[in-house]
């Protein structure tokens, strides 16, 4: 059965990334980096509290970002590389079911990995007196959604191309989805038609991570909009599901060496 | 019933910069029957490993049909039926040797508490019980090409493949897989394997295949590809040394050839029945001890170098 197999891939995948050192040691600095938003805290005049939800905030997603390029490019390079990927396609196991196994396996683990992060940063604040978990959770998770989306590309690429491209091309869709807005903005306050027509079109082509980046709303606790929240979470899944497809109508016909 | 039949199968590798064509396989075709031990032998590089992979679905096949189990295949529900090792094998080796086992066998479907009964007995089939909870990255390389075979023995295949099995074992690691397989044949399971290693095919398969640059260069039995070569038996005897020169020139007449070898012993050779039981009596009628008789035949070893140095095409076989 499809789900019991796609299960087994799924824990797999998560028992490596929990026996990798790795992932321990990206998490040791990133606690630590939350850690010392205190010291940069105190170090700087104006509102402590603010700067260390900004800094808990901007590290559990740069964090986050880093374990989902590296470690999961890793856990799907190395099966094809170590050709553990012989033993599992040569089972009565469908190509998408191993994708999508990889998938969960990544997104269970960046689950962990988050909420660990999340619980230091809530220590933290709590410590230092202040309650804004619901908004900070709100932050979170649209990080666990933006990471989600960059696991599903790191995949992607890893479907056929080699760890050190599969993260460069993973990056890059970071840095890019990140620029988009600003692509955007600049774009159109050129002279030429078509410059602006063309930055408007990358403006819709290329993915948009700035829906998932509600840091400074938290930060300053300015009111959100639902809408706004739901129409990331719409946009991250909907995104995401392509993503994962176009690595499954890859994996499928590629021949492995 | 043929639990494998290759037909016309030709695989085409797009390699390089300018995506070069290379043809591994042509035109190759061979059918593997129920029950038997079927040595798929060959040089590295022959295509023995793309052939197996497109198989079991690895890699896609250009052209041909493959058909396994009396289906077109591989489908899952044919995989279902297989066991599979692949070469130079690398396993998850943060898993314990018990949950790699149970891992494989979640992906067949097999039942929780079977899967648990299952593991230890083929841990203890392959000699590796005092490690089921050892991590595999601690293992050596013997072990883990047999923790491979129980990998591949998990859902209880009727078909099994192993690809270069007992290559890069030592002599002792061979004979573990080596007996393995022979246990697999009778609880009457197919056995598929490939080798570059002639000895290991020899001693134990039933039919063999000899694929030499992507070509089928001959299929059958051992006795089929090795019939019409000159066969002879050997005799060694050694006689007081005052008599062996007198019994080598009686001997001369009835063998095929008489030789004195390092100075006290004499090796007749004979070609057939006929001539060895006439020396074993003239022998006897003297009283002469016979040391060892051995019949030689060419071995696979041989027959390979010819068909590696372009072939005498001769063997008694035809291709596919
Ligand atoms: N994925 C691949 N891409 C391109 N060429 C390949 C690939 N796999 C194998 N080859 C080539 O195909 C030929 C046969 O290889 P292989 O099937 O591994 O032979 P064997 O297992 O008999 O040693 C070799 O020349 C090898 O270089
Ligand atoms: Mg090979």
């Amino acid at each position: 059965m499809a789900p019991q197999r796609i299960k087994a891939i799924a824990a797999n995948t998560f028992r490596e990334a929990v026996r990798d050192k790795i992932l321990y040691s990206l998490l040791f600095f990133a606690l630590v980096m939350i850690g010392s938003s205190v010291l940069v805290a105190e170090l700087t005049i104006g509102e402590f509290l603010k700067i260390v939800k900004d800094v808990g905030l901007g590290s559990i997603s740069i964090f986050g970002v880093l374990i989902a390029v590296f470690v999961g490019i890793q856990l799907v390079t190395r099966e094809i590389d170590r050709k553990t990927v012989y033993t599992v396609l040569s089972k009565p196991v469908h190509r998408w079911e191993f994708i999508v196994g990889k998938f969960l396996g990544l997104g269970s683990t960046l689950f962990v990995e988050l909420s660990i992060m999340t619980a230091g940063l809530l220590i933290l604040v709590g410590i230092t007196g202040s309650e804004f978990a619901p908004a900070l959770a709100g932050a979170v998770a649209l990080i666990y959604l933006e990471l989600l989306f960059l696991t599903a590309f790191s995949i992607l690429f890893s479907t056929f191309s080699t760890p050190t491209l599969s993260a460069l091309f993973t990056l890059s869709v970071y840095a890019i989805g990140h620029m988009s807005n600003d692509i955007y903005r600049f774009g159109q306050k050129a002279d030429a038609e078509w410059i602006r027509v063309a930055s408007r079109a990358l403006y819709y082509l290329l993915p948009n991570l700035e829906y998932f980046n509600i840091k400074n709303e938290v930060v300053h606790d300015v009111d959100m909009l639902p809408g706004q929240i739901g129409y990331a979470v719409v946009y991250g899944l909907v995104y995401t599901a392509i993503v994962l497809f176009a690595a499954i109508v890859i994996f499928e016909r590629r021949d492995f060496k | 019933m043929d639990v494998i039949r290759i037909e016309h199968l030709h695989k085409t590798y797009r390699t390089g910069f300018r995506m070069r064509r290379q043809e591994v396989i042509k035109d190759l075709s061979l059918t593997v029957r129920e029950g038997e031990i079927y040595g798929f032998i060959g040089p590295n590089g022959a295509g023995k490993t793309s052939t197996i992979k497109i198989l079991v679905g690895l890699a896609h096949a250009t052209s041909g049909t493959i058909s396994l189990f009396g289906k077109k295949g591989p489908r899952p529900e044919q995989k279902a039926l297989i066991g599979f090792l692949p070469e130079r094998p690398y396993f998850y080796e943060y898993l314990t040797a018990r949950e790699f086992l149970d891992f494989y066998g979640q992906l067949f479907g097999v039942p929780a508490p079977v899967r648990a009964r299952r593991a230890d007995k083929l841990l203890e089939r392959v000699k590796l019980s005092a490690w089921r909870d050892t991590p595999l990255h601690k293992f050596s390389k013997g072990m883990l090409q047999r923790v491979g075979v129980a990998q591949a023995l998990i859902n209880d295949p009727k078909l099994v493949i192993l690809d270069e099995p007992m290559s890069g074992l030592d002599p002792l690691g061979r004979m573990l897989i080596r007996d393995l397989i022979v246990g697999l044949k009778s609880q009457h399971k197919t056995v598929f394997f490939s080798s570059h290693i002639l000895s290991d095919v020899e001693l134990i398969c039933d039919r063999v295949g000899i694929l030499v640059d992507g070509r089928m260069r001959g299929e059958g039995t051992l006795d089929e590809l090795l019939n019409n070569k000159t066969r002879f038996i050997e005799i060694v005897v050694r006689p007081p040394l005052e008599k062996l020169e007198a019994l080598r020139s009686g001997l001369a007449s009835l063998a095929m050839d008489v030789s004195v070898q390092g100075e006290e012993r004499l090796l007749v050779r004979v070609g057939d029945a006929a001539q060895k039981r006439d020396v074993l009596n003239w022998l006897r009628d003297r009283d002469v001890d016979i040391e060892s008789l051995i019949p030689r035949r060419e071995s696979l070893e041989e027959l390979f170098v010819d068909e590696l140095s372009g072939g005498r095409g001769d063997a008694g076989v035809s291709p596919g």
